[in-house]
């Protein structure tokens, strides 16, 4: 590793695209900013971060320190911000039942922070969202988090502020249950994957509005027309291509940012550091995935390995062994391995759209690595995924005509005609005529069965939100009293985001009576996948006939889903509710839900 | 031909009334204090159903039993310690034919029958779920004094900080140098926008040098809104600085992605001593591969009334059509060589041939495609 005698003015040559991919082996934070400016300390006595050592804190008296530092993850040195020094956050472990007090001091220059508890109940005033549950800390201060714990399992923490999550500022956060877990582990290893940028995260988003497809290096050529015209005929080839072009969409538009702009790391480890986690034959590992990543959708599977999830968000479900999960950003899941066999394991997690990876080593003392498998190939968006499979044709793309998905892709269809339609959504009025709704779905359904996009009859067994049932009854148990339908809406080259067509800054809160239970109806009118967050209540996810299913606290939306859940309105407050991407966030998809008495 | 610019402009001026009058969507904080009420459709709450009382676990609801004949039944040496019961389906059982008069239950112990995974909700008896409670299993707490402090905390104004939401875009999407039949030269064409999702300001300019001399330059200045997704309603004032004296425009126009991914402008000009005139142009990018893209494009302009001062007949004046290659070293940065064929039709061919210069010329092209 090399470091420029004056970081943010030294600028290696951009880094190889494998290099790239891959990062540096001996990555991660390379030394805290001195409070007088940008000249780094020592950088020989700080030595490469903590790498594969997370730091672990257990006292219920914390003091986090948030603060800027210098990375490399890819050759390059740049600025992060970090806790204690420490990229990811330290990984804090408490009980259920305990009262913690966190001080969280902000030692960034000019800049206010926050920490968000994601997914733990408590109240709103020590929820971390700026503006919603408390002012912010400003430079120089600090705040003061006390709660009591109300739940065990696997969460994390992370930033509300701007972008400062996807500059570095996530970490774990585990609650050990007072009940001992209805399953038997010996050994249990944090998995926390991420994704890295070298680009200051303001200027990347300032990008994605000037051109958003600028990740996109996998769009549709002209030599794969002419292979699809060979392949399905002319007819089909053009009718395809038509149909794309009329909605003025891309079906390689799997995520908005990739492996061009990021690294994705494991646990702060870039693939080439090979994190490894350490096991003994025979013993049950129990692996704590969390996705702290900002835009990306991570494929975990560890070849050689079949994984038994036994909980989700923190909260247990009834086992189910897979070999493969898609994990949404802000996902948590718990799984236990049993390795044997193999003296190396590779914790493989491609992204979504096949164009990076993170990686890992599960082995039984460091310095092995199993092989490191290929991506899979990339996947096509379908007109089913895109919520246009009328179900006129197994093939919508053939035969249907599709005259009327001009101006808008069916916003200006009128969906009187799909009346009788149940899977066709009625869409607010809100998003009739809107400049920031580039399409609408016309038949969508939960799809709770579905592996997703890229993952369907790959050979393996994947997990779906229909396989996950939580290991209780509902614990409210009370039918909804009213439904909520809310429409995920955007425009993909505006990248402009929002509920219903109006984003964040245009929108009213929604409101709840305090004690109410409600349901919750999310339609995808995207074509991107979205995973969405409610602060401080439970999102009790429904199966198909609208009962209780899967307790979480981020529901994932693919495209072309409708999908419902319940909400019990205990928590009083201000709540933050928003779609986990953070750009997508930050471009407007969120809403203030205001628990009122 | 004469007439298509005015029929041109009065459909722009058309749709930029409607354009204005439309609703400003997500650009007014004050229009949207209905939304939460057309999201929120209260549903009556489920109104309980009696629950059975006393009835039998498996009691089959509407089967009817009395012609059964249970009389031939010996049960007498029966284990029913094994007997799993839970993949019976009572649903589809025809107990009809059930002599049952015979059974000697006396010696069977059902003592370790295990019916506990028998699924009776499965069996298809109809008998009706349990109803959901009307009161939550787990209590609401009571909300105190200090829940009620820590809910609502005060907030400073501004505490939430927001991604900026006026960006701008400069794009230098043609600056060449050109190699025709009749001598070489220069050209450009840029446009650039600052403002939000909706309202921008879009600066367009265009020019052309010749031999060392600026034959044409002009620059736009418009306020753009979008009117619907792909269309952008553009209104402002064009400045040609070239040819000749300078001459001001109003303009009008729209421009946006139609379907099939062309980019298209129309623009009409409304010029000082009564000129109209218009241009109307069309972009596609063909992708080779995802990073050598050919981008065709045509460029026509019409003129209403004949100027021959000027050079401009009426009607078409000319038809620009070129085909550029260039490759994206980054997304930013891109070289690209092409051809530019140039023709001026009618009286403007032959104003311009008066004058001593050809109507019609092609040209080699080569330059960078740049935005910051």
């Amino acid at each position: 590793m090399s470091f420029p005698k004056t970081p943010g003015t030294g600028t290696p040559p951009m880094p190889s695209r494998r290099l790239f991919v891959q990062g540096v082996a001996a990555g991660g934070v390379v030394a805290g900013l001195a409070a007088t400016g940008l000249s780094p300390r020592a950088f020989a006595a700080a030595g490469p971060g903590l790498v594969g050592a997370p730091q672990v804190l257990s006292s219920q008296d914390v003091q986090l320190s948030i603060g800027e530092s210098l990375a490399n993850f890819t050759g390059r040195t740049r600025p992060a911000i970090t806790v204690n020094g420490s990229l990811p956050a330290p990984i804090l472990r408490w009980r259920e039942g305990q009262t913690v007090n966190i001080r969280v001091a902000n030692t960034l220059r000019g800049h206010p922070t926050s920490i968000h508890w994601h997914g733990l109940l408590l109240p709103a005033n020590m929820d971390g969202v700026p503006g919603l549950s408390f002012n912010g800390i400003a430079p120089g201060e600090a705040y003061q988090y006390r709660f009591t714990l109300k739940q065990s399992g696997t969460y994390w923490y992370h930033s509300h502020s701007m972008f400062q999550e996807q500059a570095g500022l996530y970490g774990a956060l585990i609650i050990d249950p007072l009940e001992p877990a209805p399953y038997h582990f010996d050994r249990e290893h944090v998995i926390l994957l991420s994704d890295w940028t070298d680009l200051d995260p303001g200027a990347l988003f300032r990008r994605m509005k000037k051109l958003a497809e600028y990740d996109n290096y996998y769009k549709r050529t002209l030599p794969d027309f002419l292979r699809d015209v060979r392949r399905d005929g002319w007819a089909a080839a053009t009718a395809d291509r038509g149909m794309w072009g009329r909605m003025r969409m891309t079906p390689t538009d799997i995520s908005d940012i990739n492996a061009h702009t990021y690294t994705y790391l494991l646990n702060g480890t870039a693939p080439a550091g090979n994190w490894t986690g350490l096991f003994r034959r025979g013993e049950k590992v129990l692996l704590r995935f969390i996705n702290g990543g900002s835009m990306t959708y991570f494929d975990v599977r560890i070849p050689g390995l079949k994984m038994t999830v036994v909980a989700a968000d923190g909260q247990y479900i009834h086992p189910v062994s897979i070999d493969e999960f898609r994990i949404a950003p802000a996902e948590t899941f718990d799984v236990i391995v049993e390795p044997s066999g193999q003296d190396a394991y590779t914790i493989f997690c491609q992204d979504m759209g096949r164009t990076g990876y993170a990686a890992g080593t599960l082995a039984v003392r460091h310095g092995l690595q199993a092989p490191i498998p290929e991506r899979d190939a990339r996947p096509l968006l379908t007109m089913s995924d895109m919520g246009h499979d009328m179900g006129h044709a197994s093939n919508a793309m053939a035969g249907h005509d599709m005259k009327g998905m001009e101006g808008g892709c069916g916003a200006s269809m009128g969906h009187g005609a799909h009346g009788a339609d149940p899977k066709a959504p009625r869409h607010p009025a809100s998003e009739t005529g809107n400049p920031l709704v580039d399409m609408q779905s016309m038949a969508t359904e939960p799809k709770l069965d579905d592996p997703g996009i890229g993952l369907r009859d790959n050979g393996r067994d994947v997990l779906t939100y229909g396989a996950m049932r939580s290991l209780f009854d509902d614990p409210d148990g009370r039918e909804p009293g009213r439904e909520v339908e809310l429409h995920l809406t955007g425009h993909m080259e505006k990248f402009s985001w929002s509920f219903d067509g109006i984003p964040f800054a245009s929108a009213e809160p929604l409101r709840l009576n305090y004690g109410e239970r409600m349901r919750i109806v999310l339609v995808n009118d995207t074509m991107m996948q979205h995973p969405i967050h409610l602060h401080g209540v439970w999102s009790d996810l429904e199966n198909a006939d609208g009962e209780f299913h899967l307790r979480k606290h981020t529901i994932d939306m693919p495209p072309g889903t409708r999908r419902t859940y319940r909400v019990r309105a205990d928590a009083l407050g201000r709540w933050a509710y928003h779609c986990h991407l953070l750009y997508h966030m930050e471009a407007g998809m969120m809403r203030e839900v205001r628990i009122e008495e | 031909m004469s007439r298509s610019p005015l029929i041109a402009l009065s459909a722009l001026s058309a749709g930029l009334l409607l354009a204005l009058s439309a609703p400003a969507w997500a650009q007014s904080h004050a229009g949207h204090a209905n939304h939460a009420s057309h999201a929120t459709t209260p549903t009556p709450t489920p109104t309980p159903t009696p629950t059975p009382t006393d009835a039998p676990p498996a009691d089959d609801g509407n089967v009817d039993h009395s012609q059964m004949d249970h009389s031939k039944m010996d049960h007498g040496s029966v284990d029913h310690a094994q007997m799993d019961h839970s993949k019976m389906d009572h649903g589809s059982t025809d107990h009809s034919q059930m002599d049952h008069s015979t059974m000697d239950h006396g010696t069977t112990d059902h003592g370790k029958m295990d019916h506990s995974k028998m699924d009776h909700a499965a069996m298809g008896h109809g008998v009706p779920k349990a109803p959901a409670p009307t009161a939550p299993l787990e209590p609401i707490p009571a909300v105190t004094a200090a829940d009620r402090l820590a809910a609502f905390p005060p907030i400073d104004h501004g505490a939430m900080e927001h991604a900026p939401e006026i960006h701008s875009m400069l794009l230098l999407n043609r600056l060449e140098h050109w190699d025709g039949q009749h001598g070489t030269g220069q050209a450009w064409e840029a446009s650039g926008w600052v403002g939000g999702n909706i309202n921008r300001l879009w600066l367009r300019s265009e020019g052309e040098r010749s031999d060392g001399r600026t034959e044409s330059a002009d620059l736009e200045v418009m306020y753009g809104r979008s009117v619907s997704p792909w269309w952008d309603v553009l209104v402002g004032v064009k400045q040609d600085f070239r040819p000749a004296d300078s001459r001001t425009w109003a303009a009008f126009g729209i421009q946006g992605l139609a379907p099939y991914k062309f980019e298209t402008s129309a623009t009409a000009y409304v010029g000082e001593g009564g000129q109209v005139a218009a241009t109307v142009e069309v972009e596609y990018e063909l992708l080779l591969t995802n990073r050598l893209i050919l981008q065709p494009l045509v460029e026509a302009s019409f003129s209403a009334k004949d100027e021959p001062e000027r050079g401009n007949g009426s009607g078409l004046n000319k038809i620009e059509a070129g085909l550029r290659l260039r490759y994206e070293f980054s997304r930013r940065f891109a070289p690209y060589i092409g051809i530019s064929h140039e023709r001026m039709f009618g009286d403007t061919a032959d104003y311009h041939e008066a004058a001593g210069e050809r109507a019609r010329d092609t040209r080699w092209v080569a330059g960078v495609r740049v935005w910051f």
